[in-house]
Parts: C-alpha cells; sequence; structure tokens
C-alpha cells in the first residue's frame, strides 16, 4: 500500500542517482538528472509537502535541465581535455566513500530525531490568521521570514549579473544564444503557438491561489519562464538584448519594490518588513505583484545563458 | 450509485495500468527508435486517458474534472509534438 | 478504493521504471530524449492517482505543473541533440583544430540553423 508505493519510488530515485553519476556520456546523464527531478516531486506529494512538490517538478523537471543541457553544449569542445584529466579510480572510489560516509551520517541524524521532531509549526498555523493568507508557506515566506525571501530574490540578481559577466569581448549587452530558426509550418512552431497561452493562464491561477492553497509566485513564475523559453527555441521570438532598459528594469524593479514595502513596514510598524495589522494581506500581494516579472525575466535570461551576439551597439 | 462510480473507477483505472504495461512492453522489445516512440505514446494517451476516465467518476466538482481533462488533453499535445521532433531528429541523424 | 489506487500508482511507477531501462540502455540518443515524455506521462498518472488516495485537491496542480514542464524538457532535448549532430556533422567534414585546443565555438560561426 502506501509503503509499497514508498518503496518503489525511493529504489528507482537510488538507481537514477546513481545511473546519473556513472554515466560516461552528458546527455544521458543530463536525461537521468530530469528523470530525477521529476520523480521527486513524487516523493515530496508523499511526504505532504504539495509546495516543495511544485517547485521541485518546476525546477528540477524543466529548467534545470534546460540549464544544464545548454551548459554541456558549451563545455563539448572541452571534452576532449577534461577526459584527459579525469583522476584515478582511487581517487574517484575515496570520493565515493566520502560521500556514502555523509549520507549514513544525515539518515542516521534524521532517525536520531526525537518523536515529534522539534518544529514551530504549531505557533506558524497559530499566528496565520494575522497575516490574512491561508497557505502557510506562503505566510512563512511572505511575513514570518519575508527578510529570507527578499535575499533569495536579491541573490537572484546577483547571478544573473555573474552569467552575464562572462560575456566575450564585444558581446557585452547582446542577446545570449544563437538564433533560433524553426519551419513555421512545423510541429514545433505550432507547439510553441499552442502551449504558452495555457502556460501563462496555468502560471497566473497558480500565483492567485497561491494565497490559500499551494502555488505561489515562484513556482508560477518557473512555468512563465519556461513558456517564454519554448516561444524562443521554436524561432518565433528572438533572445531579448540584455541592455534593454525595460529589460534591466523589470530585473532590479522587485527587489527594490520589496525594500521599499520593508522601509514602509520599518515606518508604520515599527520594524524592517513588519506589516501593520490591517494591512498585512495587501502588503504581502504587493510584494508577490512586484517580485513576479522580475522572477520571470531573471529565470528566463538564466536560462538563455550569457550574451553572445549584437553586442555593445 | 457511488457503487457504480467506484467500480466504473476500478475498470477504468486498470485498463489504463494495462496499456501503461503494453506501452513500457514495447518500449523494451521493439526494435528501433520509432516503434519504441509509438509504444511510449500509447501510455501517454490511452493508458492516462483511461486513468483520468476512471479519476472522474471520483472528481468531487466540475472545476477539478475540468483539470483533470486539461492535464490529459496537455499530455497529449506535448506527447505528439515531442514524439515527431524526436522521431525527425533521428530520421536527420539516420540520414547523415 | 484508496488502498486499490495506491496499488495502481506504484505499478504506473513500476512501469516507468521499467521504461526508464530503455532510457539507459538505449543504444540511440532518441532513447534518451524520451526520457522526459515517459517521466512526464508516468509521474502524472501516478501523481493523479496519489492525489484522489489522500483526497488532497492540490496535488491536481503538481500534475499540470509537470505536464507543461516536460513538454518544455522535451522540446529543450530534441534541440539540444539536434544541435550536437550538426556539430558532430561540422567536425567530420574535416574542420581543422588542434588537438587539445578547444574548438572554435559555433557562435562565432553564426551559421543559419534550421530545426523543424
Amino acid at each position: 500500500m502506501t509503503v509499497v508505493v514508498s518503496l518503489a519510488v525511493a529504489l528507482l530515485l537510488l538507481a537514477l542517482a546513481v545511473w546519473t553519476v556513472i554515466a560516461r556520456d552528458a546527455f544521458p546523464a543530463v536525461a537521468g538528472f530530469i528523470a530525477y527531478g521529476l520523480l521527486l516531486s513524487l516523493v515530496w506529494v508523499r511526504l505532504d509537502g504539495i509546495d516543495v512538490a511544485l517547485t521541485e517538478a518546476a525546477i528540477g523537471g524543466g529548467l534545470t535541465g534546460a540549464l544544464l543541457l545548454g551548459a554541456v553544449g558549451r563545455l563539448r569542445g572541452t571534452e576532449a581535455a577534461a577526459e584527459s584529466e579525469r583522476c584515478g579510480v582511487g581517487l574517484r572510489s575515496f570520493a565515493m566513500l566520502l560521500a556514502l560516509a555523509v549520507t549514513a551520517v544525515l539518515m542516521l541524524c534524521v532517525l536520531a530525531l526525537p518523536e515529534p521532531a522539534p518544529t514551530v509549526a504549531p505557533q506558524v498555523v497559530q499566528n496565520l490568521g494575522a497575516t490574512g493568507v491561508g497557505n502557510p508557506i506562503t505566510g512563512v515566506l511572505l511575513a514570518f521570514r519575508a527578510l529570507d525571501t527578499l535575499l533569495e530574490a536579491i541573490v537572484l540578481v546577483i547571478a544573473l549579473i555573474g552569467v552575464w559577466s562572462l560575456a566575450p569581448e564585444g558581446a557585452w549587452g547582446g542577446r545570449p544564444g544563437l538564433r533560433h530558426f524553426s519551419d513555421p509550418d512545423g510541429v514545433l512552431a505550432y507547439l510553441a503557438r499552442l502551449l504558452p497561452p495555457i502556460g501563462i493562464i496555468v502560471g497566473i491561477y497558480l500565483f492567485w491561489a497561491g494565497a490559500d492553497h499551494p502555488g505561489g509566485k515562484f513556482q508560477s513564475a518557473t512555468i512563465l519562464a519556461a513558456m517564454w523559453m519554448l516561444v524562443i527555441m521554436a524561432g518565433l521570438a528572438d533572445s531579448p538584448r540584455t541592455d534593454h532598459r525595460g529589460l534591466r528594469g523589470g530585473v532590479v524593479a522587485g527587489p527594490l519594490a520589496f525594500i521599499a514595502v520593508g522601509l514602509l513596514g520599518l515606518a508604520s510598524a515599527g520594524a524592517f518588513l513588519g506589516y501593520p495589522p490591517q494591512w498585512a494581506k495587501p502588503m504581502i500581494v504587493a510584494i508577490e505583484l512586484a517580485l513576479m516579472p522580475t522572477l520571470v525575466l531573471v529565470l528566463a535570461l538564466l536560462m538563455n545563458g550569457t550574451p553572445a551576439r549584437d553586442g555593445d551597439r | 450509485m457511488s457503487f457504480v462510480f467506484d467500480l466504473l473507477s476500478i475498470a477504468a483505472i486498470a485498463a489504463g495500468g494495462l496499456f501503461y504495461l503494453a506501452g513500457t512492453v514495447g518500449l523494451l522489445r521493439f526494435p528501433d527508435a520509432y516503434t519504441r516512440l509509438h509504444a511510449l505514446t500509447k501510455a501517454d494517451n490511452l493508458g492516462l486517458a483511461l486513468i483520468v476516465l476512471g479519476l472522474l467518476f471520483q472528481a468531487d466538482s466540475l472545476l477539478a474534472g475540468l483539470k483533470l481533462v486539461l492535464i490529459w488533453l496537455l499530455v497529449m499535445l506535448s506527447g505528439a509534438a515531442v514524439s515527431q521532433l524526436v522521431a525527425r531528429a533521428e530520421r536527420r541523424r539516420e540520414s547523415l | 478504493m484508496a488502498e486499490f489506487l495506491l496499488w495502481m500508482a506504484a505499478f504506473v511507477v513500476l512501469m516507468v521504471a521499467l521504461g526508464l531501462l530503455r532510457v539507459a540502455r538505449g543504444p540511440g540518443r532518441a532513447e534518451r530524449m524520451m526520457a522526459a515524455q515517459l517521466l512526464g506521462s508516468g509521474a502524472i498518472g501516478a501523481l493523479l492517482l496519489i492525489g484522489a488516495a489522500a483526497g488532497e485537491p492540490s496535488v491536481v496542480d503538481v500534475a499540470l505543473t509537470l505536464a507543461l514542464l516536460s513538454a518544455f524538457a522535451g522540446v529543450a532535448f530534441v534541440k539540444f541533440a539536434v544541435r550536437q549532430d550538426r556539430q558532430a556533422e561540422d567536425d567530420g567534414a574535416g574542420r581543422v583544430s588542434a588537438p587539445g585546443r578547444p574548438r572554435r565555438s559555433a557562435l562565432e560561426r553564426e551559421a543559419r540553423k534550421v530545426v523543424q
């Protein structure tokens, strides 16, 4: 019954992980990794973490896979050099033993947790009414630990700047990646015309449902970014110029608005990112609305990669 | 009445599982990439369709049922498109 | 009813596992590309069954997300594989590059790539 499902999925995950690590070629390894991510969302559902399952399905399933495939494509020229630098069996066995030891210690720690495990979940549920949202995850992310979310958003922007800084000489400010083309009457163009509208509606629905049900801005931003990437990959639109003012404005607008709301909280409730009692829900919604475009832009631009052409106009 | 629904659900879902089995057996045993793609798509279209049909009988509301049907339509659309793309990529590789 | 649904979910996961054998062993690139589609439909089926068994309606949203993202992952796979084939084709056409030096990147050639 439940044990059988859990055991089946756990064994499958282990097999997938082993295969991803020992695969000789990069392509099967990435295929295994994507499969691993998609299957991990099943695990999260079994553990009652629906929000985490949503994020895992979105990020682990699509986004990371596309990122890794792009990276593997760029590494193709260096594969010969990497092969010659491959370390010996002894070192690799030692690394494997070390990894297994860390896993064993983690397992022992989890099994040694007292029953019930220490948690602040009851206090979160108790105080959730004050925030005005029904989903405890959203409450934690945007009310109780809003500072963490702000810092994560800023880290994303910094990551994007880091990726852009790898642009080759003369390409700064240009468009990332190659221009994709596809037959305008072909299957890919058809899919890229039909799927994104549905994806956008699902994304907006998930964003709106995030207040009271599992969902939220991050998962919906991932879906929207993936739909945009699909349109770019089908050649129906070109990747955006990275020196476009609106684009850069959109990327920084989210964290700036978040900081502004925080300062507003400082003025009205006495603490940075504090919310005055009746204004909690509107302020949370304002933060979410401001962060959404930023997240979509940052995730899509990260997937696009470094600027490569039409630079330094 | 709900007993009839339960029975229909069990029948549909069991049939769906059968198509998943058929898809996997085809995937493992068929000789080349195109036939394997064909087997794989059977699991998508028919297997998932029957599972969704079975779950429709258990659905609580119209909205829940519509979401299930939407998922099935999306999987069909993406399965059809991706199968085409994979087959063409394979054809192109063979002609190199 | 819930028991039956969970058993069927386990069965679907088992089918996915067996299908992954083909993805792992598959002699060609096409088999690897099928991973996204196989996992997508299998995991969605299992998710819907688990969600119905647990009576949790929001699991359907996870399945919806998976459907969209596995479509995207499948397309990404195919584009990548086609680009690799094209690069291998160019390699085979006798481009000169010293061993150990990274190959001149395709970006510098600005070739027009037609992909179906």
